[in-house]
């Protein structure tokens, strides 16, 4: 298996390698250095309730960039002996120039992080944040969106809902979202008709329980926009193994599938 | 140092093994890759190295397991907070394909990039010297495709992000080229135990 030696096609070329596959997923924009070096202080300013066991976090941050939506951020506390605990989150609310940002949290079994929000925070505490972060994920708003999450998972993409809302925008937005129940679905006080539930455990009357399946994808596949859908798939690893399959099996092509695993 | 209100956090553990600001995971190994699964089979996955070589190369999945067997045990830990102890890899060392490419003493890089376009970028120095592997065994099995199966590369003296999953190649450059994360705000290099995350730390 030994090939013709030979290195004449690369040696001295300073051109940026690419890969002989084009990645699937390469990154919308452009992530600034600064802003993921910076840790800034975020103090709480109000808690809203979503679900029993999920509520939204929102925050003054001064000095905060900006950021797109499905973009994250690292957030860190610090106990009194110096000990520190940093989680990854996505960003809930739209971009704006409210200077706040909002985050929504799941209450974790036994999490550091997440037990503390849901069990001691009140507004007036401070922690710390780094991002935005990652730019794979983000929806620069330039392509119409196909967005499919499960759970917490509906916090990023809800993000882009709420920017497209605020935009007013005409450009092809549909979520398709799986929860356990409708007192589970979060953000239900915000849906229309741009999204469609899908319920595991318990669903009203005349509303089919079970997983999401390739029906529930196929009235997006069969009316595309012109230049297709870009997916966003959001959710545990279990839930985007199972919907990036369902996708790919309906024909979504695998480089306009993004994915942002929980977990 | 802002301490927050009222936040104690897990019980502290003395844990040498454990890098700064990471906790230890126990039975969980999220997955964390951006891209969807690819169904590759052993029969369809190939390995090969060029660049700054004499002899670029590539292997096919039998060509591979015939160089010498070589196993980590070990920890690994993740950018986003995990580290995982006791970790069994089985699979060849890096060091048996380099030398069989023989690599140019101009050679200072290498892009390690996956059946799907992955990328990341590491130093030579972090893929020798038994430092770095190629594997397609995790405790024994066939590593799962979440993780990377058929095959993948493990550095683990360096964040996850490194370890290529699905790996198909390496070249060999003379200069650091960033690869998707490193694109995305993260440290060129990834040294866990100076918590080196993102750019600039």
């Amino acid at each position: 298996m030994t090939e013709a030696s030979g290195t004449a096609a690369v040696t001295g070329a300073r051109e940026r390698f690419a890969p002989p596959t084009r990645f699937a997923v390469p990154g919308r924009i452009g992530v600034g250095r600064q802003e993921a070096s910076v840790w800034r202080t975020a103090t709480l300013t109000g808690i809203r309730r979503e679900t029993p066991r999920v509520s939204t976090f929102r925050f003054a941050v001064p000095g905060w960039t900006g950021h797109l939506p499905g973009q994250h951020l690292m957030l860190r506390l610090t106990a009194g002996d110096g000990y520190v605990a940093q989680r990854h989150y996505s960003i809930a609310s739209a971009p704006d120039d409210s200077g706040h940002i909002e985050l929504t949290l799941d209450h974790v079994e036994g999490g550091e992080v997440s037990g503390w929000f849901h069990t001691v925070a009140r507004p007036g505490d401070r922690v710390e944040v780094r991002g935005p972060l990652s730019g794979f994920f983000a929806w620069p708003a330039d392509r119409p969106a196909l967005l499919v999450g499960a759970g917490s998972g509906v916090v990023p993409l809800w993000s882009m809902v709420r920017h497209h809302r605020s935009r007013d925008m005409r450009m092809p937005l549909r979520l398709l979202v799986s929860a356990r129940s409708p007192r589970d679905l979060v953000f239900a006080r915000e849906m229309r008709a741009e999204t469609t539930p899908v319920f595991t455990r318990s669903a009203p009357a005349g509303v089919t329980v079970g997983r999401m399946t390739a029906d529930h994808l196929a009235p997006f596949m069969e009316k595309q926009p012109p230049a297709g859908w870009e997916a966003y798939v959001c959710g545990s690893n279990s839930f985007v193994e199972h919907a990036s399959r369902l996708l790919v099996a309906a024909g979504q092509p695998v480089e306009r599938i993004r994915i942002e695993r929980f977990g | 140092m802002n301490i927050t209100r009222g936040f104690t956090g897990r019980p502290r553990v003395d844990n040498p093994g454990l890098p700064p600001g990471q906790y230890d995971a126990r039975d969980d190994w999220p997955v964390l890759s951006a891209e969807v699964t690819p169904d590759l089979a052993p029969a369809d996955w190939t390995f090969r190295i060029d660049g700054l070589v004499a002899r670029p190369r590539t292997w096919d999945w039998d060509g591979a397991h015939e160089l010498p067997a070589s196993a980590y045990e070990g920890d690994i830990h993740c950018v986003t907070g995990w580290s995982k102890f006791g970790v069994r890899f089985g699979g060849v060392s890096l060091d048996a394909f380099l030398d069989a490419v023989q690599p140019h003493d101009s050679a200072t890089h290498v892009v390690a990039y996956a059946h799907t376009g992955y990328t990341a970028n590491l130093p030579l120095a972090d893929v020798t010297g038994g430092r770095a592997w190629v594997v397609w065994d995790h405790d024994g099995r066939p590593l799962p495709a979440e993780h990377g199966g058929p095959a993948r590369l493990v550095v683990p003296h360096l964040y996850f992000w490194k370890s290529v999953k699905w790996l198909a190649g390496l070249r060999l450059l003379d200069h650091d080229e960033p690869g998707f994360w490193e694109g995305n705000g993260y440290h060129p290099r990834g040294n866990p135990w100076e918590e080196q995350r993102y750019f600039g730390d």
